[in-house]
């Protein structure tokens, strides 16, 4: 029961990567211009190029492209750049970690304090601070990263206090983390713009599971309110949490674009603009698939740890 | 006739006699802090992004594009830009494009959405299925890195912003329809609607659409306010409006290199965007608050 | 304490609860109980009654010093004269006393036990917890010796492995017995029963009630049972209070209220409860023009020997998945006969009415009305098939569009049938109003400012419009109180004396046989098990299911 479950969820998974990947390699075809020429300059001889085109496949038809081209992602073969001319997976390699290191920053920060305000906030329902709290999210939850982001740089490396640095500036060769101070601001915006949407899922679901007839129950049978709250409340709002958490997290991949530009940080987003300004088409979807990859295998998780943490069907099998 | 007392005000009949009908939704969304505040900020960027264009070159002088001095000064009422354009005027004028492009963008994403939602949930089974995979697939992208592949595409016009931003928040809109749809499917008068033959589309327009426009309105709100913080973005980015379009996000990526010493061409921009979207988000809260008692009701 | 104030013959070592002259106000002030006393008594069921919106849950939640979300005691007092100890006045206690109290010496057992268990902690667990945070005796094995123990008194297995299972697993019934033993577990003083057999079948009901009974006695706890039926009171409780908005209207020995109310209010209840035998005549309905008995038809039809009856089920059958809810169901209804189909909860009844109905498209056997074989949707019914068969759905809260008026709502039949132009369709509709004796005014209004029993009326009315044979009724009063119940039935009796109806009245209440119907249809788990003369059948059941089912009703 659950094994099929989680097997039909895992399918599920790869047809929408599948998918995925048709919609980015079809969004290339659309594009006018010749890749070769691109890459070798209005210079270059008809030969090279021709020779170029068969070294990319681009003589054959789209089909037969398309099968070679998703080929070669499983193989760590991303395709090659326009720009630089080499293969994309060099230009991305320090790139992905740089912005998995700034991803895993904001959600460790981000996950505990949303789920705790959140509710900190279900627990005062209706009272001052409760209202606080929701005014303080409603508002953070509406701005843009960038709109975040360049608050946080005025405040904290320009106008108001200069005591952080407002672009990370790494030496060639060295990576990010080596650098603590240049990732606190990058962190802090993606953190802040995450955090609003865990506090209202958690308040939302926990808010609703005090009010469930059970915690009702509980009380009545004299459970300590401590006691309701962690143990018959909260197992139930983790749940519907989890996957609000697991989006948000998700997202992050999307997020890092703009954050990454904003502090011009060393990562995949910071990469993905570059591509799309100098139409580096090869780039641009290789960014894509990896951003649209961490996003369905982050929500198939959450719903695989969902299964296995229902009673209902854990017991069912 | 001998009388017969079929209805002997009996106990629990009386009892609702009293309930009135609910209050107008303008009026409750208004009853509400949220609300007042939503509507008093929204208002005020509105009309500043409406009449800033006719007012910028009256107020400071110069047009939106011409130049006033060098790149930077402080002089005029906010400096000048990095090509030594009027601030002032420019921020005036930059609201309008902004504004226009996320109405349409949500108008788009909504009615997509919503047809999409409604037809997946109140068909069910296999449509239901092939429709939410779809629209799964679009999901798996980020909103902007979507926008972005389709700007590399198709370049930075304004029709492909629209669309891009547009479509790419109908499957999330499709998902609120859907499951506000099932909602209202599973009631007894969609059954009862069934019974009489009533035509299907006439169901979704009659008997479905008119008990899902409440949390569609959420929506509606939602929507407007990433579509704003979308837009702004790819602006922001170099992506979305081109120079030398006067444009709120184009501003402050083109003067923030500059943010220690000529602010102003940051911090204005920024604010007005931050009203913007606070407002039109406070106002969705408020609107979910309005419509949450009275959208499906409960005995 | 001095002696209760109250009637009886206890004595004030009896007393268990004494609850004095409380008002509950809502927060914005209003009050929503109007100053009730009760006197609970050691080893006795107090029976309080009263249709929703009562305040009869409001006033048994105080007992635990426990308001729902909203509501605020107001004043009055409520002291607990418990075994061990002191006398003590239960709303003036600090919050941390009270719980020290709740569920050790006054347990509360909840009316939907399939929401009040956690879903995700085991039963056994759930029981322990009561133990555990009472300190129930001195060690471990003690306490989970007392689980199962407490779990064989109320007729459940006490294995380890039943222990372990998850409310999920567990059936309606045994879902209430986990709840009825949580409640025992710390042998309580004062028990609060908030209709714990809503939602049960007869049988199960009937065993909970008799698990409640001998629990009370055995351990000469004092019960406060809140309900709105007034037969499970009768059989269950020695004393009976009944309340009406907010108010105790009367109190007295179960026996002497029943027989002799003193209250108009209680009377009225008491006339609106229907009783197996039919003596009883629903709220006036002697008033109307007598409705034929007599199974069958008009003279006419007899000259007809070889007219089709007016709807013909043959070997119907119908299955969701595997499961098959209905295994060759036949039976006919002739014109202007009134047949009850009765079935508990999973009989397939409503499966079978929606067949009937068009509801269901793919169901395999025969209906056929007048002879006539009908498509299983009804989409693909004929235009005057669907109007002679008429469907009302069981809740009144679900079945009109909450944004529509009940004008047009009434009016889509008719829109849909073609027959009449436009403007003639008000006429119509208005007709139908006053004929299920709704004002016209009620063509303007929403379904939100009708109460439950105009609404069931508006739905009613809908069916009317296109002028049925038939009228299939799903279950249409089990979601009124009682004595709307009887207006309805009333109602339904009237109509089919002046239009000639045929009515298949589907339900779960055997006591409503005589009321209703000519005909009788016995349904359980999708086979029609006893059919006939609704007298006949009644009194000669000729299957196990059937007599187990007449046995157990409840009756006054």
């Amino acid at each position: 029961m659950i094994g099929k479950l989680i097997l039909r969820r895992l399918l599920v998974s790869i047809f929408i990567l599948l998918a995925v990947s048709v919609v980015v390699f079809a969004a290339t075809l659309l594009l006018p211009g010749d890749p070769a020429r691109a890459i070798l300059g209005q210079q270059a001889t008809e030969e090279r190029i021709a020779a170029l085109n068969a070294e990319l496949h681009l003589d054959r038809s789209p089909f037969e492209r398309y099968f070679l081209w998703l080929g070669g992602l499983f193989v760590g073969d991303f395709g090659t750049s326009t720009t630089t001319g080499g293969p994309v997976i060099e230009l991305l390699g320090d790139r992905i970690s740089s912005s998995l290191v700034l991803m895993l920053c904001a959600a460790v920060i981000a996950v505990p304090v949303g789920i705790a305000i959140g509710i900190f906030s279900a627990l005062h329902r209706g009272k001052r601070r409760d209202q606080v709290v929701t005014w303080s999210t409603l508002t953070l939850a509406a701005l843009p990263e960038f709109v975040i982001g360049i608050a946080l740089v005025t405040l904290f490396a320009t106008s108001v206090f200069r005591i952080l640095p407002a672009v990370t500036m790494s030496p060639p060769g060295q990576q990010v983390w080596e650098l603590p101070a240049q990732l606190i601001l990058p962190t802090l915006t993606l953190a802040l713009v995450v955090i609003p949407y865990i506090i209202r899922m958690m308040r939302a679901t926990m808010a609703e599971v005090m009010d469930s007839g059970f915690v009702e129950m509980a009380r009545l049978k004299g459970v300590s309110e401590r006691q309701v709250i962690f143990r018959h409340a909260l197992p139930h709002a983790i749940g519907p949490v989890a996957q609000v958490v697991a989006i948000q997290l998700a997202w992050l991949a999307g997020g890092v674009v703009v954050v990454e530009y904003l502090f011009r940080y060393p990562g995949i987003g910071q990469a993905l603009i570059d591509a799309v300004t100098f139409r580096d088409v090869q780039v641009v979807q290789a960014i894509s698939i990896i951003i649209a990859a961490v996003y369905v295998v982050v929500n198939l998780l959450a719903d695989i740890a969902g299964i296995l943490a229902n009673p209902k069907l854990r017991s069912a099998s | 006739m001998s009388t017969v007392d079929l209805n002997p005000g009996s106990v629990g009949d009386d009892l609702k006699e009293s309930a009135t009908r609910p209050s107008r939704l303008v009026a409750r969304i208004w009853a509400q802090k949220q609300g007042k505040v939503g509507v008093i900020l929204t208002a005020f960027i509105v009309i500043l992004a409406l009449a800033g264009p006719l007012l910028a070159p009256l107020v400071t002088g110069y047009s939106p594009t011409e130049f006033a001095d060098r790149p930077f000064q402080t002089t005029g009422i906010f400096g000048t830009d990095n090509l030594g354009r009027s601030v002032a005027s420019r921020f005036l004028a930059g609201g309008l494009l902004l504004l226009a492009y996320s109405v349409l963008a949500t108008a788009l994403g909504l009615v997509v959405g919503c047809v999409i939602g409604m037809v997946a949930g109140y068909a069910g089974g296999k449509t239901d299925s092939i429709i939410m995979r779809l629209n799964d697939v679009v999901l798996a992208f980020p909103q902007l890195v979507l926008a972005l592949l389709a700007i590399v595409v198709l370049g930075p016009q304004g029709w492909v912003l629209v669309t891009v931003i547009g479509l790419t928040h109908a499957p999330r809109v499709a998902r609120v329809a859907r499951a506000a749809t099932l909602g209202v499917t599973s009631e007894d008068y969609i059954r009862a609607a069934e019974m009489y033959a009533m035509p299907r589309a006439r169901i979704l327009s009659r008997e479905i659409f008119p008990n899902i426009t409440g949390p569609l309105c959420v929506e509606a709100g939602l929507r407007l306010t990433y579509s704003i913080g979308a837009i702004a973005s790819l602006s922001f980015l170099g992506l979305g409006m081109q120079p030398p379009t006067a444009d709120w996000g184009l501003m402050i990526n083109e003067n923030r290199i500059a943010l220690s010493i000529q602010p102003w061409g940051v911090i204005l921009p920024v604010i007005a965007i931050a009203i913007l979207t606070i407002g039109t988000n406070l106002l969705a809260d408020a609107i979910a608050r309005a419509t949450a008692s009275t959208n499906v009701e409960t005995s | 304490m001095t002696s209760s104030t109250m009637s009886g013959t206890a004595t004030a070592t009896d007393t268990a609860l004494w609850m004095e002259d409380l008002r509950v106000v809502t927060h914005d002030g209003t009050e929503i109980l109007h100053g009730v006393s009760l006197t609970l008594f050691r080893g006795e069921i107090l029976g309080l009654v009263g249709e929703s919106g009562s305040g009869k849950t409001t006033a048994g939640l105080a007992c635990l010093g426990h308001y729902r979300a909203g509501l605020a005691y107001g004043s009055g007092s409520i002291t607990l004269c418990s075994r061990e100890g002191e006398d003590v006045q239960l709303l003036e206690l600090p919050e941390e006393r009270m719980r020290r109290l709740r569920g050790s010496r006054v347990a509360y057992i909840p009316q939907d036990p399939a929401l009040s268990l956690n879903p995700a902690i085991r039963v056994g667990e759930q029981i322990r917890e009561v133990l555990d945070i009472h300190g129930y005796g001195s060690s471990d094995k003690e306490r989970s010796a007392r689980v199962a123990q407490v779990l064989e008194e109320v007729g459940l297995p006490s294995t380890p492995a039943y222990q372990r299972r998850w409310p999920h697993q567990l059936s309606g019934g045994q879902q209430q017995r986990i709840g009825i033993a949580m409640a025992f577990a710390m042998t309580p003083d004062v028990l609060i029963l908030d209709e714990p057999t809503t939602g049960l079948d007869v049988s199960t009901q009937s065993h909970v009630l008799d698990t409640i009974r001998m629990m009370t006695q055995q351990h000469d706890v004092a019960s406060l049972y809140i309900t709105h039926d007034l037969a499970v009171v009768a059989e269950l409780a020695d004393r009976v209070a009944v309340m009406l908005r907010g108010e105790l209207v009367e109190e007295g020995p179960v026996g002497q209220l029943l027989a002799a109310p003193e209250h108009p209010y209680t009377r009225r209840l008491l006339e609106a409860v229907p009783d197996l035998a039919g003596k009883k005549v629903l709220t006036a309905t002697n008033e109307l023009p007598t409705v034929s008995r007599t199974p069958g038809l008009p003279a006419e039809t007899a000259e007809e020997p070889n007219r089709s009856p007016l709807l013909t089920v043959r070997d119907l059958r119908k299955s969701y998945g595997s499961t098959e809810v209905l295994k060759g169901v036949e039976f006919t209804l002739e014109p202007g006969q009134s047949a009850m189909v009765l079935g508990e909860s999973g009989s397939g009844k409503t499966t079978l009415s929606r067949c009937v109905a068009g509801l269901v498209d793919d169901y395999q056997g025969v209906v056929a009305l007048r002879g006539k074989e009908l498509a299983n949707s009804t989409r693909q019914r004929t235009g005057d098939q669907r109007q002679d068969v008429q469907y009302i759905f069981q809740s009144p809260f679900s079945s009109l569009n909450p944004r529509r008026t009940i004008g047009q709502s009434l009016t889509v039949p008719l829109e849909m049938s073609q027959k009449l132009p436009p403007r003639e369709r008000r006429g119509v509709v208005e007709e139908a109003l006053d004929s299920v004796r709704l004002s016209r005014s009620f063509y303007d209004r929403r379904p939100g400012d009708l109460s439950g029993g105009e609404r069931q009326r508006a739905a009613i009315a809908r069916a009317l419009v296109n002028a049925p044979s038939i009228l299939v009724c799903d279950e249409i009063t089990s979601a009124l109180d009682v004595s709307v119940q009887a207006s309805i039935i009333a109602l339904l009796n009237h109509l089919r004396a002046e239009r000639g109806l045929a009515l298949l009245f589907v339900t779960h209440n055997i006591t409503l046989a005589r009321h209703i119907a000519d005909q009788i249809v016995v349904l359980n788990q999708g086979v029609i098990v006893d059919a006939g003369p609704v007298d006949e059948v009644l009194e000669h059941p000729t299957h196990d299911y059937t007599r187990q089912l007449l046995s157990n009703v409840p009756t006054l």
